[in-house]
């Protein structure tokens, strides 16, 4: 009698997903993007690799899992964060 | 009850409507509204149009939140908030708050509450569309910022 063993590799996304709204996302010319969150903590980080290479010159906020965020929020992997400009509703 | 439409419509006749089928007849003594509109003028320029943007999911659940912070604050019976996002224009209702209470002073500070945390922090955007020579130009402009209203 002979067991078989396969291994499956279960590969797991470690992804964090990042959205922008209004000028922000006609600044980076994106409104969706999945990163990888190997080396990120926090919101700041995701902040240093999306942001690189452009010049952003007006005040953003931040959020994650659509609740308001500060720059030193921890963010793990199949987190939402969003990045946007001050709000103009109403 | 918190509705985001892209579907123009008159706050009164939502007002109207709402109140026919509210669970509290009878027990209502004041109801407080605010509706805000579209104006054809900003910071000193003429504009023709204008694209409400917002974050879905976020908006609909802070929205939620700024009632249920309201409600633990007053004593309230119910409560309407309807918002446009998309193409407005000119005179088009945007935001309509409208509160139900017992006695006056509760739906007249929860309602200035609502619409007060709902322009500070509900995640919406405005961007203008100005006047053809001046889109021409490249103008249309995202609003920077929402006035304190104080």
């Amino acid at each position: 009698m002979q067991t078989i063993m396969t291994q499956s590799k279960v590969e797991t996304v470690m992804t964090i997903k990042v959205l922008y709204f209004a000028s922000l996302r006609e600044l980076f010319g994106r409104e969706e993007q999945a990163l990888d969150c190997a080396d990120i903590e926090t919101v700041a980080d995701v902040w240093k690799e999306v942001s690189a290479g452009y010049e952003v010159s007006q005040s953003v906020l931040n959020s994650v899992n659509q609740e308001y965020a500060e720059l030193d929020t921890p963010v793990k992997a199949g987190d939402e964060v969003a990045f946007f400009p001050p709000v103009t509703g109403g | 009850m918190v509705t985001i439409t892209e579907t123009p419509f008159d706050p009164w006749q939502t007002i109207s409507q709402y109140q026919e089928q509210m669970q509290c007849d009878g027990e209502f003594g004041a109801c407080a509204t605010f509706v805000g509109t579209m104006r054809d003028m900003n910071e000193g320029d003429e504009v023709n149009g204008m694209l409400l943007e917002h974050y879905p999911g976020m908006t609909e659940k802070h929205l939620e939140s700024i009632v249920a912070n309201a409600e633990e604050k007053w004593g309230l019976l119910d409560t309407l908030v309807v918002h446009r996002v998309g193409e407005l224009f000119p005179n088009d209702p945007i935001v309509l708050v409208a509160v139900w209470s017992a006695h006056r002073k509760d739906s007249f500070e929860a309602c200035r509450f609502i619409m007060e945390d709902l322009k500070s922090k509900a995640p919406f955007w405005k961007k203008e569309s100005l006047s053809e020579a001046e889109q021409q130009a490249g103008k249309n402009r995202w609003v920077e910022n929402n006035t304190s209203g104080y």
